[in-house]
């Protein structure tokens, strides 16, 4: 029986010539990551299981949660990790002002790789399937044991097949399509599964959409999300990545739970309407109803932060003004993504349009710091969920859109359609 | 192995930022961590949870982060095992980890509401709803499994095993 690409990596990585549905193994791990709110949480487990950790160079460490620390606690939390880095000496520690958000600096600076078997004590961990690696978040004890022994058990998934064909609309980008795939299957459509990505569509797709879709595959209740190989990928990999990489495809006879048809042509600007990523609703639906006005815009994140993002949204945002009811915060994810955005010019658009630029950090996704809701407030987010009190007070509201329907929204004041840019609805 | 409580009745996907919000993970203090748990969905349950009560609930049950302060919250907070349609993955695993009970079980799910008294049996997996006298039948916990959530928990009972 054929295996799927995620099955192929496991029984790689568990030293077997083949794994089906359901199998227990033990798999050895490429990378174990853990950020500044698991990673203080796993030191003393990991202590009760060993005194090093099984590979300084597999061990991954990045405090992007709660950093610039938003408080004591946490900067006790992030002295614990760093202390713990340097006493181990591990390679890969990601001080802030040198880093980024977790899940996009480990592929900018080429930590992670095609072909490996990943974990990350955060959920997001499956983005890195973008680059065809098999990537899953954990919780702290199996991080723990992760760190300590290099292994993981894991219960082989199955999977759901996306077929994408067709090209995406001008103003239609990873976020759209994950939204619009959520909204079909649900928050629980893939639970426990596998979403492997096919199609010629793919092509179509630049590696910032593909880390944009695979890393809302938790959103739909996925072990992982992942994608083909291709000739973008390999050169993002050049560009980045040092590291031997294995392209791994999967057998023709492969067995899927199910197959899901996307024809990318047809996806519209698709928005995500509290309190679940998969309460999808088009821009064409949107624009039908009363104008919901908003109070605050975030740009950025593990889904949304990278250059493309931001390039797209400065395209919205150039020679206008943000509505002047409405906060916007623009946080690149990495030092690297900062940098290239004062050299494009973009930070000049982006305050001359009234925006805050944040450091890179997780802030005001999980409502962590810098940029909290209060009460009956609405933002329109790049990022990944809008569950209830998620950003701040219960009572506030999320909306999770593209980047650009999320600038066009900023300069209206309320959620607009990025087709037409300034958001007038003339 | 036995549990015996009240139940905490909530809908579909139950995420783990309303188990315990971001703004609490500053600590993983299990005891602070239990003083917030689920207060974003029922700001009473901190204050109102007694040791042996049970979560009932439907669909994808602990969505969301990998936080592992969501079952180690609620198990803190006396929470005996938690009764769901379904779980999600991350939450199902760190649940296992730490040692709280977890059952899926549709049709306990749908006939246990807030407030009834339930038993359950993890040996046979029995649960019995004595406010209604309706009994389900779950998944039975394996021994290692019960050896593992009476040790508090993975670490702690691979440590045992190590020292026997």
């Amino acid at each position: 029986m054929g295996m799927t690409m995620t099955q192929k990596i496991l029984a790689a990585h568990a030293g077997l010539d083949s794994v089906e549905a359901g199998q227990l193994i033990m798999a050895k791990l490429d990378v174990v990551m853990a950020n500044d709110i698991t990673g203080p949480m796993a030191l003393p487990i990991f202590k009760q299981m060993a005194d090093n950790v099984f590979d300084k160079d597999k061990v991954v460490l990045v405090p992007d949660h709660f950093t610039p620390n938003k408080d004591i606690k946490s900067a006790e939390n992030s002295k614990a990790i760093r202390e713990f880095a340097k006493e181990q000496g591990l390679s890969w520690y990601f001080e802030q002002g040198k880093s980024g958000v977790e899940h996009a600096i480990l592929p900018e600076a080429g930590v992670v790789t095609a072909g490996e078997c990943i974990i990350g004590a955060d959920s997001h961990t499956c983005t890195y399937g973008a680059l065809g690696a098999f990537s899953t978040g954990v919780g702290t004890t199996d991080i723990s044991t992760g760190m300590a022994t290099g292994e993981l058990w894991f219960k082989v998934p199955d999977a759901v097949k996306f077929v994408l064909t067709g090209k995406p609309q001008e103003y239609v980008s990873g976020k759209d399509i994950i939204i619009h795939i959520i909204g079909k299957i649900g928050v629980d459509g893939a639970l426990y599964k596998s979403m492997e990505f096919t199609g010629d569509g793919i092509e179509h797709l630049s590696m910032d959409d593909r880390f944009t879709i695979a890393n809302m595959a938790i959103e739909a209740g996925a072990k992982n999300g992942i994608f083909p190989v291709d000739a973008k990928t390999k050169e993002y990999l050049k560009e980045h990545c040092k590291k031997e990489f294995t392209v791994y495809e999967a057998d023709a006879d492969a067995v899927y739970e199910q197959v899901v048809e996307i024809d990318l042509s047809k996806v519209r600007p698709t928005v995500a309407f509290p309190h679940l990523p998969g309460n999808a609703k088009t821009i064409d639906e949107i624009e039908a109803m009363e104008p919901i006005k908003i109070d605050q815009v975030v740009i950025g994140s593990c889904t949304n932060g990278r250059m493309s993002d931001l390039r797209k949204a400065a395209a919205v945002l150039k020679g206008r003004r943000v509505h002047e009811d409405v906060r916007v915060m623009v946080v690149p994810a990495t030092q690297k993504i900062y940098k290239q955005c004062i050299a494009e010019g973009l930070l000049d658009i982006f305050i001359d349009a009234g925006c805050a630029v944040n450091t890179p950090s997780c802030g005001p996704c999980m409502g962590g710091h810098m940029g909290v809701m209060a009460a009956g407030e609405k933002c329109v987010s790049t990022t990944n969920r809008n569950f209830v009190g998620r950003m701040g007070h219960v009572e506030s509201l999320i909306y999770l859109a593209s980047p650009e329907t999320a600038a066009a929204s900023a300069i209206a004041g309320y959620i607009a359609n990025p087709e037409k840019v300034g958001g007038n609805r003339s | 192995m036995k549990a015996l409580g009240h139940v905490f009745k909530y809908g579909d996907n139950v995420d783990t930022d309303v188990i315990i919000p971001a703004r609490y993970l500053n600590s993983f203090d299990a005891k602070e961590l239990a003083s917030h748990a689920m207060v974003d969905i029922d700001p009473e349950f901190a204050g109102k949870v007694q040791p042996g009560d049970m979560i009932v609930a439907n669909k994808n049950f602990g969505c969301g982060s990998s936080r592992e302060h969501a079952p180690l919250c609620l198990k803190t907070a006396g929470v005996s095992c938690v009764i769901a349609e379904t779980f999600a993955r991350i939450f199902y695993r760190n649940a296992i980890n730490i040692g709280l009970p977890i059952i899926e079980c549709p049709e306990a799910a749908k006939g246990i509401e807030a407030g009834d008294e339930v038993e359950i049996d993890f040996d046979s997996g029995r649960i019995y709803n004595r406010t209604r006298g309706t009994q389900f039948q779950g998944q039975a916990f394996p021994e290692f499994m019960q050896e593992l959530i009476a040790a508090g928990g993975l670490v702690n009972y691979t440590n045992s095993k190590k020292e026997v």
